[in-house]
């Protein structure tokens, strides 16, 4: 196991300079609930060292971005678990994670054969990145199902499950008779995804 | 209509809204019934994704938000474009900020005319010229007129253009060498190439010490150019030593030949050497390049006096700043200047054509 102890870093929010511990923790929370401004401040702290890195190992500004987006995400996933404890910084973290991303492009493309160039303190994230990838996995084949269900379905099934609203409003968002209508036709779709997301699933 | 009735109990089921009763029937039912049974795993199972896919599509989509803002600032970088596409791009994306430098550069350029042409330098020489090309207001009036005429026919366009001086690449990916003297007349920066594309370019860090400042060209319809065929020396050079320039005096590139005449500079300065050799208004900036192919100092001025004493900054000083640079500052740590030179056994013709590519116009206003 890795020591690399916590050292406090610097981060300026609106020019005021603020402890971090305590900042990163709001961060992540932020993050967890997909807010914007968390968002933000962790992509102008941590983006261009990122891209810096990309770029000179044989990557591109939008493999950049690619990578960064695909290391929120996983730093999301897990920014919301209960479970999930940061015993390094935001950065450290990123870092690690862009890195190991990175290398798995690249030896992916076969351009493989350098040893990466590390300028940041990295730690081990291979489990993460293994949740990950099956979370992707899932992903991918619910968006496919998705997309493949047609309207208004999609939409419905979106409106109800994840943007949570009731049925009253359903119905009158998609022009049912009744909210009892309009959860029948939910059913119906969510029969329909199940379906499709399964037999591909059976397929893998 | 089963299968619904079934799904929407299990719903029930797993969201709590059953009563005591229904529920403990349910459950029953569960234990006895293989096939519910299996229903209720299968459809938490796949509710969880349904709501692991809703929250990370949002998240996504604040992503992409925070994403476009911060391109909008110019913070994240573009794909780049590709072919003629870019050159439309680039004027679209400066049309206004042209548009406005235009619109004062007519009273910048009486100002200019009376401020600028005698800065001279700290050590008192008053004969020190630093050769930064001000093109005069016809000049710059013809050019506009010239420029008028292409758009004519294509989008292309330049900037308005009040100064005119000299840059080469120290890292393929964008990162150019130019005098801060330079620079320090310049609001907006750009780098000319050969086929007369304008990329924007913004100054990095500057040091009027020895009058050398980093750019780097932020536009990202430029692509980074294959490897660098010089190096840098970063060692002292010796009196006598031949070497050539390449600069842009005019609005064509200019090659030059000399011998360094002393290993100082203006009034002693140890950062500079003396140089003989041709150099005029645009050549600063330029590179000073030995017969190895290793840049040995950066053009600066000339004695306003004598003839042929030109000054330049010597190469270690970039590397000296860099070093620096990179202890303090993250952003540096990309800049790998090039070590190896590739000129050593050409002769000169070839070294010329191999070099002219990394050379740049600095233009600004």
């Amino acid at each position: 196991m890795l020591d690399l102890g916590y050292y406090f870093r610097h981060l300026r929010i609106n020019n005021r300079i603020v402890q971090t511990l305590e900042q990163e923790q709001i961060l992540l929370k932020g993050l967890a609930g997909s807010d914007k401004n968390s968002i933000e401040l962790i992509y102008r702290d941590n983006f261009s060292s990122i891209q810096s890195f990309v770029l000179n190992n044989n990557g591109s500004v939008d493999d950049a971005r690619d990578i960064f987006q695909e290391a929120m995400i996983v730093l999301y996933e897990n920014a919301g678990k209960e479970s999930f404890k940061l015993n390094c910084q935001i950065k450290t973290y990123l870092y690690s994670v862009c890195r190991r991303l990175w290398l798995k492009r690249l030896q992916h493309l076969g351009k493989f054969n350098t040893k990466l160039e590390t300028i940041e303190d990295i730690i081990p994230v291979e489990l993460e990145l293994e949740d990950h990838e099956k979370r992707n996995d899932d992903f991918n084949l619910m968006e496919n199902a998705m997309s493949k269900i047609g309207e208004p379905c999609k939409s419905l099934l979106d409106a109800y499950y994840m943007q949570k609203k009731n049925m009253q409003e359903l119905a009158l968002e998609f022009g049912y008779t009744n909210a009892d209508n309009a959860k029948t036709q939910k059913y119906k779709c969510l029969l329909r995804l199940k379906k499709i997301f399964f037999a591909q699933y059976k397929n893998t | 209509m089963d299968d619904i009735l079934l799904l929407e109990k299990v719903e029930r089921y797993l969201s709590g809204e059953m009563d005591n009763e229904e529920k403990s029937l349910f459950e029953t039912r569960r234990k006895n019934d293989a096939e519910l049974d299996q229903l209720v795993v299968e459809h938490t199972y796949f509710l969880l994704g349904l709501q692991t896919y809703g929250s990370i599509k949002t998240f996504k989509h604040s992503l992409t938000e925070v994403e476009s803002k911060l391109i909008s600032e110019g913070l994240l970088g573009l794909a780049p474009f590709n072919g003629k596409a870019k050159i439309v791009y680039f004027w679209k994306k400066y049309k206004r900020n042209i548009a406005v430098a235009a619109s004062i550069a007519a009273f910048i350029s009486v100002l200019a005319s009376g401020l600028m042409v005698t800065v001279s330098r700290k050590f008192g020489n008053e004969n020190y010229r630093v050769l930064v090309d001000q093109i005069n207001k016809t000049n710059r009036e013809v050019n506009k007129l010239k420029s008028n005429s292409v758009i004519e026919k294509s989008p292309i366009t330049k900037p308005e253009v009040d100064f005119r001086a000299t840059g080469f690449l120290i890292d393929r990916k964008g990162y150019l060498i130019t005098n801060a003297h330079v620079i320090s007349r310049m609001k907006n920066i750009y780098i000319e190439n050969r086929k007369g594309e304008f990329f924007k370019a913004e100054v990095l860090y500057s040091d009027n010490e020895v009058d050398l400042a980093i750019l780097k060209i932020t536009d990202t319809s430029f692509k980074p150019v294959s490897n660098l065929p010089y190096s840098i020396k970063k060692e002292n050079s010796e009196l006598g030593e031949q070497f050539f320039t390449l600069g842009f005096p005019r609005n064509e590139i200019v090659y030059g030949e000399g011998y360094l005449s002393a290993e100082s500079g203006s009034d002693g300065d140890s950062s500079a050497y003396q140089l003989n050799v041709s150099a005029n208004p645009g050549n600063s900036g330029g590179p000073v390049i030995n017969g190895n192919g290793e840049i040995i100092g950066i053009i600066t001025a000339k004695d306003s006096k004598a003839d042929g004493v030109v000054y330049a900054a010597k190469s270690k000083n970039i590397i000296t700043i860099l070093e620096k640079l990179k202890k303090s500052d993250n952003q540096f740590h990309v800049i790998k200047t090039p070590n190896k030179t590739d000129l050593k056994k050409l002769d000169r013709v070839h070294q010329v054509k191999k070099m002219e590519e990394y050379v740049f116009m600095v233009v600004g206003n």
